[in-house]
């Protein structure tokens, strides 16, 4: 029997997922579905080297010669509209639909919005190529932008614009940036890095409105102040792109609710990377993870469960760096509130140290900043233990 | 040949940087040794401060992997091989032979 497995979304996911499915031994057919007309590219390097016009089209590719051999039927810049579930088969915008044995969601998170900015040109988001493509179009005949979101995002394209020679304002609702994934005190030394290469970082302030007719021209904030702009990036998170699975039976919640093994509560339906919110033992509860090397790991999970298989032994330790102003950030671990930092190595003040984060005593997170040899090693010694069998 | 190292200083699990024009890593897997170029072929990384499992070498910075034994990348977001060389333990010292190929030669 020849079996069809569709897999929605063609970005790191989705890639990883129908690799990991000829991998495992899937000899039937593969579809890979994809809204965007692009063949799966690398999003990291978009607030980065590619926007900084270092790197091409060609270098972000994430595809390989090899994959030739994976054998997959692509069906690019076509979005899915809906899943039947009893059939399993995928509605694409065009009107077609591909029917399967299993399938795969993985369609990924989308930038969010401020509300009000649609149609003023000159305010951008930064998910995708074309975002990354408009955006470097914009900051090359702009002086002054204001990046509204001092997340990982909003600080590498403040710095990427401070190398281009903008003159940047990052403004930032909570009193600490980065608080949320770093902590306070570390989040704080993070955020010195913008001071150190001339960014202003206002802090603690919200966004009251854009001002422009057609062209944003500056940025109102709550307390007051107007800062002229003459390119505005938001960044402000991710949504996961779920809303096409609505009436499908699939269970959501915030992205598609998954076991631990990323089922979905339909069966032969599995979902993986940035759209997934799987059960986490540890946590007690569903959680959404975003992370670039989570979207590469978790698809053998899923492909697992879906051909039946074993699941892969070891449970990845979370993983994420952040490159800005020319510092490596990487962090690895679950911290959570309470939990205390304490810096093993180097000095926050020379931008270069390594700090663990303790719970009871015992080391649960990790984060370096130019010390990506001490942070590997930490980030092994996190790695749970390989269950007994 | 360059002289590396006695192999008692570079236990299995161990890696070491060997200055050079083009700086190289050599791996110690479970007492086979690995050279290859040290710098990912992604973005400057040091390969030699990253995660070795197995013969598989993890970039320090984006994740990267590639195989000691080849050279090639066998996880994104690299693509291009980081060039292997041949390494000889002779009276208890690791040497390296340089290749001469530009990139990708087992």
């Amino acid at each position: 029997m020849t079996s069809t497995i569709a897999v929605v979304g063609a970005s790191l996911a989705g890639l990883s997922a129908a690799r990991a499915l000829r991998e495992q031994g899937h000899d039937g057919r593969i579809v890979v579905i994809g809204d965007e007309v692009h063949a799966p590219y690398d999003r990291p390097p978009l607030s980065k080297e590619f926007l900084a016009g270092t790197t091409t089209v060609d270098d972000i590719a994430l595809g390989s010669p090899e994959d030739d051999a994976l054998d997959l039927e692509w069906r690019l810049g076509t979005r899915a509209v809906g899943l039947e579930r009893l059939s399993r088969s995928v509605q694409l915008a065009d009107g077609s639909e591909v029917r399967a044995d299993g399938v795969v969601l993985a369609t990924g998170a989308r930038a969010r919005r401020l509300p009000g900015s649609d149609g003023l040109s000159g305010v951008h988001v930064l998910r995708t190529l074309d975002d990354a493509v408009a955006l470097r179009a914009d900051l090359a005949v702009a002086e002054r932008l204001v990046v509204i979101g001092a997340g990982f995002i909003g600080a590498e394209v403040a710095s990427t614009a401070r190398q281009l020679g903008l003159d940047v304002t990052v403004v930032e609702t909570q009193p600490v940036p980065l608080a949320g994934p770093l902590g306070g005190e570390l989040g704080a030394v993070c955020a010195e890095l913008h001071a150190d290469h001339g960014t202003r970082l206002l802090t603690g302030t919200g966004v009251a409105g854009l001002i422009g007719t057609e062209r944003v021209e500056a940025v109102q904030l709550t307390d007051g102040t107007r800062l002229p702009a003459d390119v505005v990036v938001v960044g402000i998170g991710a949504l996961p792109n779920v809303e096409w699975l609505a009436h499908s039976g699939v269970a959501l919640g915030n992205g598609v609710l998954t076991d631990e093994g990323c089922a979905t509560n339909v069966p032969g339906v599995v979902a993986v990377g940035d759209c997934a919110a799987a059960w986490s033992v540890p946590a007690g509860r569903n959680v959404r993870i975003e992370h670039w090397t989570h979207a590469l790991e978790q698809p053998a999970t899923a492909a697992a469960t879906l051909l039946g298989g074993a699941p892969p032994v070891a449970c990845p330790v979370p993983y994420f760096w952040s490159d800005q102003y020319g510092a490596r950030i990487q962090f690895a671990g679950s911290r959570r509130e309470g939990d205390v930092p304490r810096v093993v190595e180097g000095d926050v003040a020379e931008r270069s140290f390594l700090a663990v984060y303790e719970r009871d005593g015992a080391p649960v997170a990790v984060l370096g900043m130019n010390q990506p040899r001490l942070f590997t090693r930490w980030r092994r010694q996190l790695r749970p233990a390989v269950p007994a069998s | 040949m360059i002289t590396v190292c006695p192999t008692s200083s570079l236990p299995p699990g161990e890696a070491i940087r060997v200055p050079a024009e083009e700086p190289i890593a050599v791996f110690n897997v479970d007492g086979e040794f690995f050279a290859i170029d040290d710098t990912c072929t992604h973005q400057d990384a040091s390969l030699a401060d990253g995660w070795l499992e197995g013969a598989t070498i993890e970039c320090p910075l984006h994740a990267s992997c590639f195989d000691l034994r080849t050279g090639k990348p066998s996880g994104p977001p690299a693509k291009v091989a980081v060039r292997t060389h041949r390494v000889v333990v002779a009276d208890g010292m690791v040497h390296v032979q340089v290749s001469a190929a530009a990139e990708g030669a087992a």
